[in-house]
């Protein structure tokens, strides 16, 4: 998929970065980028932006990545883009609970930018 | 991620020079605190790895760096041991830096230290667990 426009949802800006550099590292043709620091700024980006998928950690302040799952299927901009979870809370039960809500797969941390190939072009190619 | 590998340390370390501690709090079945502590060259120098970037662009991403990877470390503990994934919360990370303080938790715990070398540099985690 050519000039993809990604959403990165985690409150750590660092963390942000890396998984663009990541993107980008497993050959992604990215245009744009955008950024939520929770999933209530991440909503709002959705309001205006149509992205071609979302990448979004669970454990976060304000509104988590499980909360945010579970509302996307009111969001007109986000009806069939696929989320993976990218986390630290990679206990079975968040895999269970995010995948239920919507989620297409699920990435642990730390990850490398192989890991990051394996389990995101699938997700892209509709594969998961 | 870091794109390193770590060293543990053949000894204690000592921790003079170590003004960064990162911390993240567990709760539910088990309590407590992990931190890593290390020097801000040390946190620098990770930050940098981490974003593939120069030293001096990492600079205003040390905090931010250092307490994802205690938020990591914290994370990949919990996951290792049975059931108790979902019963164990993380607290947001939290990063104090400074040349002189002192952490002390309130309440009886068990602490185990690791001493580690990141670039021959010192890396200390310390698990505090809360009986």
């Amino acid at each position: 998929m050519a000039n993809m426009q990604v959403l990165i949802v985690d409150d750590s800006s660092v963390m942000r970065k890396i998984v663009e550099r990541s993107l980008r590292q497993a050959g992604l043709d990215i245009a744009r980028v955008f950024e939520a620091g929770n999933g209530a700024e991440a909503l709002a980006v959705l309001r205006d932006a149509k992205v071609d998928i979302i990448l979004c950690d669970i454990n976060m302040p304000v509104m988590d990545g499980l909360e945010f799952v579970k509302q996307l299927p009111g969001v007109e901009n986000a009806k069939g883009v696929p989320v993976v979870m990218i986390t630290t809370e990679g206990s079975e039960g968040h895999v269970v609970q995010a995948l239920s809500a919507g989620a297409r797969g699920y990435l642990r941390k730390p990850f490398t930018a192989d890991q990051v190939k394996e389990h995101i072009l699938p997700v892209l190619a509709g594969k998961s | 991620m870091l794109g390193s590998h770590l060293v543990v340390a053949p000894e204690p370390l000592s921790e003079g020079g170590l003004d960064m501690t990162a911390m993240v709090g567990l709760a539910g079945m088990l309590c407590g605190v992990l931190t890593v502590r290390c020097s801000s060259g040390s946190g620098t120098r990770m930050a940098s790895k981490m974003l593939g970037v120069d030293s001096e662009k990492a600079v205003p991403e040390v905090w931010d760096a250092l307490g994802e990877i205690c938020n990591m470390v914290a994370g990949n503990f919990k996951n290792k041991i049975s059931g108790m994934g979902d019963g164990c919360m993380l607290s947001v990370p939290t990063v104090i830096t400074g040349g002189d303080y002192n952490c002390r938790s309130l309440g009886h715990a068990d602490t185990l230290t690791v001493s580690f070398l990141f670039e021959e540099k010192p890396v200390i985690a310390a698990l505090e667990i809360h009986g």
